[in-house]
């Protein structure tokens, strides 16, 4: 943690992180203060850039499923899914009805566990234990149900190229039944907590306003953009998967603020819980997998998926090998972190963790790229790097 | 300061007996996907509930007696391992959590990962799985605790 502030012509520069104690994950921000009010905000990522796009170029379509599933372990299964969805469009392959129901079912069960993980992280935030504890408690129900359904609590691999690996047993389908049930009875409960709690609602009421219109403008996405009042969500937009059969109700408020954040993010676990009831009630029979080929043919397609925080994006190029030749991640923190930026302006600094959470940010999705400096400081460009390596053939 | 050595004894078994009881930890991601982290954010919820052994998870390398890494060690998250190893006090452990802690696992290869973290840092404790279970690295943790316990003990019989 680097709390050192610093002083630059009579402007003070609060630099936070890498490591700091409000999040888990590694992100640096620089926020310049008038006293206690923020007057600026600057982001640096990449931190947790790893280089996947370029690792995939040298696995085959199979072993970059499991590298791409790994971008994040909060929503591993939506990585999965958009690059399956991808492939298959690519291949032109056919996935039998009941593979496509059951990666909605593991995608609204993810979508439970990711909002009520974020519900107990931004509670925390808030200085709010209580409700940390309570939301994290009750989100073991569903890491259950995911564990008892596809092997693993986090990372599940439920997809494969071709449809799924897991099947729901009846004894499963009432086992989630009962899971869900008892979470929307909770989910109640949290509501009217956050909706209701005098000392939460100063927090967040009125906290990190953003009207529709710049929404709009920094091309926000996923719950924080529902919460302004804009309604995008590729669910109903682009219905993928199994979503054309099972439709969603869109989620909206007005306000903009924190409140409509947790108002949006809550209310979308309802529409969730009853998403699963019915996917369980109407699953079709038949298989769960096609037979995929080794080599995809030729071609580039585009992959949009709803992810927990808005839409993950993927585009697939092949160039009819065993090996994808560009894979190209656009995550929602990425598009969503521009708004912390617009609305940290105005604020107390004590309030900047509950705004930045507010986006519910996942580092590791969107550390995409990395700026490369040389030992001088200054930034290296894509043209003095090849030229570095044909240098270093030569030398070779 | 100097207490003289029967002083000092007496000293370094209280404080081996504060260690045992109460590890404060922090947590560093160097390039995690955070399926670790969130496991490590579960063992102190109810369910797991860590604090029963007296850990506390908090945010300053200066107060911490433990490091719980996570994921593999990127190329501009290495020197920030480094510092917030270098700020804790002596002594100071780290625990490894995950396959890509321990071996790069799934991103070995990646053009921006140093490598794994005993290529940076000296780890005491392994913790395997992707992500491991919130009851291994609570195992992970006492097995650390068991390491600290004075020699003079008898060692304590393996769980399994």
């Amino acid at each position: 943690m680097s709390e050192a502030v610093v002083q630059d012509k009579k402007r003070f520069v609060v630099p936070i992180g890498p490591q700091h104690p409000a999040l888990k994950e590694p992100g640096h921000f620089e926020f310049t203060v008038d006293g206690e009010i923020v007057t600026g905000a600057t982001v640096r990522l990449g931190y947790a850039h790893r280089g996947i796009e370029k690792a995939v170029e040298s696995r085959n379509w199979t072993q970059s499923l499991y590298l791409l599933e790994r971008i994040c372990g909060i929503c591993s299964h939506v990585h999965a899914m958009t690059y399956c969805l991808g492939v298959e469009k690519l291949a032109g392959a056919e996935v039998p009805p009941r593979a496509q129901a059951i990666r909605v079912l593991v995608a609204e069960l993810e979508r439970v566990h990711s909002h009520l993980l974020w519900l107990g992280v931004a509670a925390h935030e808030a200085g709010f234990d209580t409700l940390f504890m309570y939301s994290w408690r009750d989100r073991e129900t569903v890491m259950d149900l995911l564990e008892s359904f596809t092997g693993n609590r986090v990372n599940y691999s439920a997809n494969i190229l071709g449809g799924v690996k897991c099947d729901v047993t009846p004894d499963l389908a009432s086992a989630i039944l009962k899971g869900v049930d008892f979470l929307e009875e909770r989910s109640r409960h949290y509501l009217n907590v956050v909706t209701t709690d005098e000392v939460f609602l100063q927090r967040t009421r009125g906290v990190g306003t953003m009207s529709k219109e710049v929404a709009e403008r920094l091309g926000v996405v996923g719950p924080t953009a529902r919460a302004s009042g804009v309604a995008r969500d590729i669910r109903i937009e682009a219905p993928y998967a199994a979503y054309a059969d099972f439709p969603v109700q869109i989620v909206l408020a007005e306000a903009g603020d924190l409140e409509a954040r947790f108002v949006v993010r809550i209310k979308e676990l309802f529409e969730s819980y009853r998403l699963i009831h019915e996917v369980i009630d109407k699953l079709p029979p038949g298989e769960l997998q096609t037979r995929m080929p080794r080599k995809i043919k030729a071609g580039e397609t585009i992959s949009r998926v709803e992810a927990p925080r808005g839409e993950a994006f993927y585009f697939i190029k092949s160039n009819g090998s065993d090996n994808p030749e560009r894979i190209k991640v656009r995550t929602p923190t990425l598009c969503n972190m521009g708004s912390v930026v617009a609305t940290a302006v105005g604020h107390q600094l004590a309030d900047m963790p509950m705004i930045l959470a507010g986006i519910d940010p996942c580092f590791s999705c969107n550390d995409r790229t990395v700026a490369v400096r040389d030992a001088a400081g200054a930034l290296v460009t894509w043209e003095s790097l090849r030229q570095r390596r044909l240098a270093h053939q030569e030398n070779k | 300061m100097d207490f003289g050595k029967t002083w000092n004894e007496v000293l370094d078994r209280v404080k081996t007996w504060a260690r045992l009881n109460s590890p404060w930890v922090i947590h560093f991601n160097s390039g995690s996907c955070n399926g670790c982290d969130i496991e490590i954010l579960a063992t102190l919820t109810p369910r797991y509930d860590v604090e029963r052994f007296g850990i506390k998870l908090q945010g300053s390398p200066r107060h911490a007696d433990v490091l719980i890494c996570t994921g593999p060690v990127t190329l501009q998250a290495r020197d920030r391992l480094l510092r917030v190893y270098e700020q804790m006090p002596e002594p100071k452990f780290v625990i490894a959590v995950g396959s890509c802690a321990i071996s790069g696992g799934a991103f070995q290869g990646c053009y921006n990962v140093v490598g794994h973290v005993d290529e940076v840092i000296p780890v005491d404790v392994y913790v395997p799985g992707c992500p491991p279970r919130p009851e291994a690295i609570i195992d992970g943790v006492v097995k650390l605790l068991g390491k600290l316990q004075p020699a003079k003990q008898p060692p304590q019989e393996e769980i399994v």
